[in-house]
């Protein structure tokens, strides 16, 4: 029976491949084609040369469809535009506005109470602030910018992605769907869905924005997937046992257990979204990339550098208050074992 | 009616149970079923009934489907065929939602490996079974604290699981399950991840408790000692199938079958069996020496008064709490119950 079902599989799976096949054939132009298809089988000269034929058509299709999808859907896209433009508009007006003591101030407090009260990492973000300022005035705006970018991608992030790896960790078949489209994001060259999103979403911010939603994404939804299916059996179990529902366990349970890897994925998701934001640069998003662009392109070395290592000091900061804060949820989930005296 | 019923419970793992399932009532073994379909059976057939109070202790060596069992009882784990009973209502009758106040009200369970959650401490431990009923904080404190008392662990309710030692762990856990006052414990190999010492602390502790408390207690061990001491009734699990369910005496004086009888081999009788069990009883006690008695409790074992005997070279007079005579116990007895299993190993290796 076992056996039967296997063999089925296999005459779908040949099945598809020879109407693909087919397909190719047919929708190949006559000049690349034999005169009639019984010739494939009496000149094999074919088979040393891929023959022109034997392509599949996907690129027609995809750009149909792309088009047909900015006519039909344009406004559902400029409606994202708009909200997540504006989203960015206020968020980085305010914080340019304000003075820049204010503005580092407000990051050592928020990294004091990240850290819990840690000193040592407060005391270092709050340098490496100031060095941003310090390296170049130019830089104190568009690091601005670009931390507006990261923390708004970032947002969509959390909210999309961290429900998805707790919904692919419960359901296994959600897993399986997804594992490909995750791999897809992360090989996919990243100027495959810049220049499309620029399509979409016109230049500037926005495209920034989507772009590291699908790079910066997979880790987190990985690492949330992983940290809920990690909770111990046992501990679910004995919560099961004494009557929790899904829901009580999840976050009674799960949740409070998984976040050290969830924290991971978080962190992990900043860092790659601020190596987007730089990548971003090149299609036009304003922000810190765009000093390390104009420097190469004057084949002006120094400036470059400089841009480099102000991105460095950006990229200490949102790591060092991302980690810290995962080390203090780590504390009080998994309480350190005390020491005998 | 008895408290917990188990009625021809069948559990196959594998992808597709109910295609083997009539295989296995055929008859097939184990090994068959492995490789002829790949599924692994579970449990094979199995029924029992628990009564109210007693402490049922289901034995058997790893992998003979012991902790499946006790996750049929809560439904942790769905049967491939069969009806589990408790107080009447079909476990398998209940809907998700029945399910779960079931679950809260009717009975708790204690781990192997504990199962404490690591992000909450000891008394927020303690009240999750309450918490999750939905009762307010006061009242769960409130009453963990008595339970953590109960299992003598005052002092230490603001403790994270792991700052503890896996004795006072499973003290948790036995508090945990307490705290939410169900008629039914289910303990999953409960001491089985502790020393000897600790252990057998923890046996007494459980005793105590159940003299008290008179729950209906599932206990799973693959230590029969354990299963001796604790056990009103016994059954031994082989491959998934029941070998023999009965009291610990039955067990092992009258070993269903060579599994059981290995297992009971090295069992120190003198320590299981009790001085009313083997006695004659006082009306048929004619041509007894009654010179020379020593007195001996109808409830003490033979190993407590065996040293006496030995030393002063007497025989016993069995009394009751009240001080009555039940019977006598002459040499003749207290060698028949030590020695016939010798003598029946003796015989086994001549043939």
């Amino acid at each position: 029976m076992k056996k039967y079902k296997t063999y089925l599989k296999y005459f779908i799976y040949s099945a598809i491949f020879v109407f693909v096949i087919i397909i190719s054939y047919r929708s190949a132009r006559p000049r690349y084609k034999p005169e009639h298809y019984t010739d494939i089988f009496k000149d094999f000269s074919w088979l040393n040369d891929w023959p022109k034929w034997l392509d599949f058509p996907l690129m027609q299709p995809l750009n149909s469809g792309f088009d047909w999808l900015i006519v039909k859907y344009g406004l559902f896209f400029e409606s994202i535009n708009y909200f997540l433009l504006s989203m960015y508009t206020t968020m980085k007006n305010s914080i340019v506005g304000l003075p820049w003591p204010i503005v580092i101030a407000l990051v050592v407090l928020i990294t004091y109470y990240a850290s819990g009260k840690k000193t040592e990492t407060t005391v270092l973000v709050a340098f490496c602030t100031f060095f941003l300022g310090f390296l170049s005035p130019r830089y104190w705006d568009k690091s601005i910018m670009t931390t507006c970018i990261v923390v708004i991608g970032m947002f969509l992030c959390i909210v999309i992605g961290i429900p998805v790896g707790i919904a692919m960790a419960r359901n296994k078949k959600l897993r399986n769907a997804l594992l490909p489209v995750l791999d897809l994001m992360q090989t996919i060259p990243s100027f495959c869905y810049l220049i499309p999103g620029i399509l979409l979403f016109g230049l500037g911010a926005v495209p920034a924005i989507i772009a590291i939603f699908v790079y910066a994404v997979p880790p987190l939804i990985r690492l949330t997937d992983l940290g809920i299916r990690l909770v111990d059996k046992e501990v679910i179990e004995a919560s099961e046992a004494f009557g929790a529902s899904r829901k009580q366990t999840l976050w009674g349970v799960q949740i409070p257990l998984a976040l050290p890897n969830i924290m991971q994925g978080v962190n992990q998701c900043t860092m790659m979204s601020l190596a987007m934001v730089v990548i971003a640069s090149m299609i036009g998003t304003r922000g810190i990339g765009d000093e390390v662009l104009l420097g190469l392109q004057q084949l002006n070395v120094g400036m470059a550098t400089e841009a480099g290592i102000a991105i460095v000091l950006l990229a200490i900061i949102f790591d060092r208050i991302t980690q810290s804060y995962g080390e203090k949820i780590q504390e009080r989930t998994h309480p350190k074992k005390k020491v005998d005296l | 009616m008895s408290k917990i019923e188990i009625k021809n419970v069948y559990k196959i793992f594998g992808n597709n149970p109910s295609k083997v399932l009539p295989m296995v009532q055929e008859g097939a073994t184990k090994e068959e079923i492995l490789e002829e379909t790949g599924h692994t059976v579970g449990l094979d057939n199995v029924s029992l009934s628990i009564e109210e109070g007693e402490t049922f202790v289901c034995m058997g060596l790893s992998g003979s489907g012991k902790s499946t069992l006790i996750r049929h009882i809560n439904r942790l784990i769905d049967p491939t065929a069969g009806a589990v009973l408790v107080e009447g209502t079909n476990v398998m009758d209940l809907d998700q939602k029945k399910l779960i106040e079931f679950r809260r009200h009717k009975m708790s369970m204690v781990f192997q490996r504990f199962g404490l959650f690591p992000h909450k401490t000891v008394i927020e431990n303690v009240g999750y079974g309450l918490e999750v009923q939905g009762q307010k904080l006061e009242e769960r404190n409130k009453v963990a604290m008595e339970k953590i008392e109960a299992v003598g662990l005052n002092g230490f309710e603001h403790q994270y699981p792991n700052q503890l030692s896996g004795g006072m762990q499973q003290r948790v856990g036995l508090a945990r399950a307490l705290a939410t006052n169900t008629d039914i414990m289910l303990m999953d190999e409960a001491f089985s991840a502790l020393d000897p010492l600790i252990r057998s602390d923890m046996q007494k502790q459980l005793i105590d408790l159940q003299s008290k408390l008179k729950k209906t207690i599932v206990f799973i061990t693959h230590d029969l000692d354990e299963s001796l001491k604790l056990g009103d009734h016994i059954g031994i699990l082989n491959h998934g199938k029941l070998v023999q369910v009965g009291t610990p005496i039955d067990i092992i004086m009258k070993p269903a079958d060579d599994y059981v009888a290995a297992f009971v081999k090295d069992v120190n009788r003198a320590k299981v069996i009790k001085a009313k069990i083997i006695m004659k009883p006082a009306n048929s006690s004619d041509g007894i020496d009654k010179s020379n008695l020593i007195k001996v409790g109808e409830d003490q074992f033979i190993d407590e008064f065996l040293p006496k005997v030995v030393c002063s070279n007497a025989n016993c007079e069995v009394v009751d709490k009240e001080g009555n005579t039940k019977g006598y116990l002459t040499e003749k007895e207290l060698s028949k119950a030590l020695t016939k299993e010798h003598m029946a190993n003796a015989v086994k290796s001549v043939q």
